[in-house]
């Protein structure tokens, strides 16, 4: 009789968790997505930008040297983001350009100039973790960022330079990122990255980026004009400086083709 | 009084002209090359020892409506120490482009790459190459043209009119790395009677089909490698004439990315007055990222190449297997290395060529090149240079 009354009420208790569930929160990972979603979803609609772009790289002992570019972006719609980089700086490298098609899913097609043979060829873009012209930001953090990319989880709830954010951590899906994880900082007025902790294939800390100078455009968009990615491990710095943004463009999909390749100046 | 007007109203145009510019600048660079050989020359008339070269390349790129029309000048000069026929004045560049949607114009002077093969450019017809810049053969003259580039769904669609013919550069009887006759380019044959005024002509299609590069071409006019008529010159010299036949050149590129791969594959086929053959370079690139944990990424490139005639060949790749190595440092000053060779099937001759390049500050760069040629037999094309491996170090200014 007592084993049949207490297999009852653990009966009971059950069914009354699982009526409760139903109407409790999400996962921590429904949590980190529909935050993703939400950032992204902030920042969908800007149609295309143009902007001068100036990378300092310091190394440990405090040198530096600078390169200058121009980066073009055409929003992909229901896909990732076409980019055309153009080299300005050191003048060695003046004419360079860099075209990628991101995809959502599949790896990103990407595409390099090279002036002095006028000679467009196509590379492998594999290589998602390696340094971006020699700086601490890696390819993949160069590329525009997909929800699909990453799995997410809801940290917790952070206070950073004055601003109130959600910490999320992400996962790239890739086996080929080199990263385990991030750790991001999202201010939860406008949903705009902060910083982002990166930490390499074991696990160690190994860069953090940090955003700042956000201004609005359109009334709507958010970029910040200046980020430093700092490289714990080996002391190493870039920081890039973003300088003239400008939206509306116009831009098609033939200004991020061959032909535009081969033009850009 | 005049004249001043005159002065007056040039001033305000340029003054105008400028203002609608989106942008207008001088680039370029000056670079200082010199050379040294293994072993001394060949023969008494080639200057021995250290030889430089002093090379100037500005350049003028004006644009206007975002782009769609630009104007493009590069002149190219080279001074030589030791062979007065590696002394150039060209006109790499003198363009206008004009783009208008999906149709775009080029006309002037200007130079044109096709092709995915890292060891022989097969399919790079349209300009002529400039062997005296570098024996290399990467680097071209420019060529009068009026590009139409027509942008499609289904691909890019380019006509060419080539009006003119530039021939290639050699080395005088002075130089060296030449064949032991020297080609002597004052003493031309040209099977057209047009010479160097005949109008060539070419079309080319190109396409993206999702992993693959696909261009396909088809060229009508003078070929532009030269056969070899063996002659004297005044002095009574064994020389070179060279001789500029007409052609016909279907060709195929394609590349296959995937990975860290990339297969590559050109082919042409010609039917010339003399002869009728085919010649290919295929191969691939495979490239380890981040070598042992460093940021150097290493690329291993092979590719074989075959030409119909076999033996029979002046293309000295007639059955050639390359092999090589790039390494990209990816720091800062853009270090890089290209080490590669070239390996005779038939003969067993090895020619090797080594490229080591950094930035020095902001605006040096640092240049070194070794090319070396061992094992080489009487039969081969190369013999003439058993003698001229060299090593050859340049600094180049950009500004």
């Amino acid at each position: 009789m007592k084993t049949n009354t207490s297999k009852l009420l653990a009966f009971k208790f059950a069914a009354l968790l699982a009526a409760t569930s139903g109407v409790a929160e999400m996962t921590p990972e429904e949590t980190g997505l529909k935050i993703a979603i939400e950032s992204d979803k902030r920042d969908t609609g800007f149609g295309d930008t143009i902007v001068e772009m100036e990378m300092v790289l310091t190394n440990r002992h405090g040198e530096s040297s600078n390169r200058k570019m121009k980066l073009q972006t055409l929003e992909g719609v229901g896909d990732g983001d076409k980019t055309l980089i153009t080299f300005d700086e050191p003048r060695d490298v003046k004419g360079t350009a860099f075209l990628s098609y991101t995809h959502k899913v599949d790896a990103d097609d990407q595409w390099l100039y090279l002036p002095a043979l006028k000679r467009v060829k196509r590379i492998a873009s594999s290589n998602k973790s390696g340094p971006f012209v020699g700086s601490e930001f890696a390819y993949e953090d160069m590329t525009s960022q997909e929800v699909e990319k990453y799995t997410y989880k809801y940290v917790g709830d952070a206070d950073l330079d004055g601003m109130n954010c959600f910490q999320i951590e992400r996962y790239p899906v890739d086996p080929k990122s080199g990263y385990t994880r991030q750790v991001g900082w999202i201010d939860k007025e406008y949903y705009r990255v902060i910083k982002i902790d990166f930490y390499d294939r074991k696990n160690s800390l190994l860069k953090t980026l940090s955003f700042s100078g956000y201004q609005q455009y359109l009334d709507k968009y958010w970029r910040a004009d200046r980020a430093k990615m700092v490289n714990h491990q080996t002391g190493k710095s870039t920081e890039l400086l973003w300088k003239n943004y400008k939206f509306s463009n116009g831009y098609t999909d033939r200004d991020f083709d061959q032909r535009s390749l081969r033009n850009a100046r | 009084m005049r004249s001043r007007a005159w002065k007056k109203g040039l001033l305000a145009i340029s003054f105008l002209i400028t203002l609608s510019l989106d942008s207008a600048e001088w680039s370029g660079y000056t670079a200082a090359e010199t050379r040294v050989f293994e072993r001394s020359p060949l023969s008494d008339e080639q200057k021995g020892g250290v030889s430089a070269a002093l090379i100037l390349e500005p350049e003028f790129y004006a644009d206007w409506k975002e782009g769609d029309r630009a104007f493009e000048f590069i002149p190219y000069f080279r001074f030589d120490t030791h062979d007065d026929r590696r002394n150039i004045i060209d006109l790499r560049e003198l363009s206008y482009l004009f783009v208008n949607g999906d149709w775009e114009v080029r006309f002037g002077v200007s130079k044109v790459f096709w092709g995915v093969a890292e060891s022989q450019h097969l399919v790079d017809v349209i300009n002529q190459t400039d062997l005296v810049a570098n024996p290399d053969g990467e680097d071209k003259l420019g060529q009068q043209m009026i590009q139409v580039v027509r942008v499609t769904d289904v691909g890019d669609f380019s006509l060419f009119l080539l009006p003119g013919f530039r021939e290639r550069t050699f080395p005088g009887s002075e130089g060296r790395l030449r064949s032991s006759r020297w080609v002597d380019t004052d003493r031309l044959l040209y099977e057209s009677s047009a010479e160097e005024g005949h109008i060539d002509g070419a079309i080319r299609w190109f396409n993206i089909i999702g992993d693959f590069d696909v261009g396909l071409h088809y060229f009508r006019g003078t070929r532009r490698d030269p056969l070899f008529v063996p002659s004297f010159d005044v002095d009574g010299n064994s020389i070179f004439r060279p001789y500029y036949e007409q052609m016909n050149q279907v060709g195929l590129d394609l590349q296959y990315t995937n990975e860290g791969w990339l297969f590559k594959f050109e082919g042409i086929a010609r039917n010339t007055s003399s002869e009728e053959y085919s010649a290919m370079v295929g191969g691939f690139e495979y490239t380890l990222y981040g070598i042992g944990g460093s940021a150097i990424d290493a690329g291993v490139l092979l590719e074989g190449h075959f030409d119909s005639r076999g033996s029979n060949a002046f293309n000295p790749l007639n059955r050639d297997l390359f092999f090589g190595t790039r390494l990209t440092w990816n720091d800062n000053v853009d270090t890089a290395l290209v080490a590669g060779g070239f390996v005779d099937l038939d003969n067993g001759s090895v020619f090797a060529r080594v490229e080591l390049e950094r930035r020095i500050g902001s605006q040096h760069k640092i240049e070194f090149e070794v090319q070396k040629l061992t094992n080489i037999v009487s039969r081969d094309p190369f013999f003439d240079l058993r003698r001229d491996s060299y090593a050859q170090l340049s600094l180049s200014q950009y500004w």
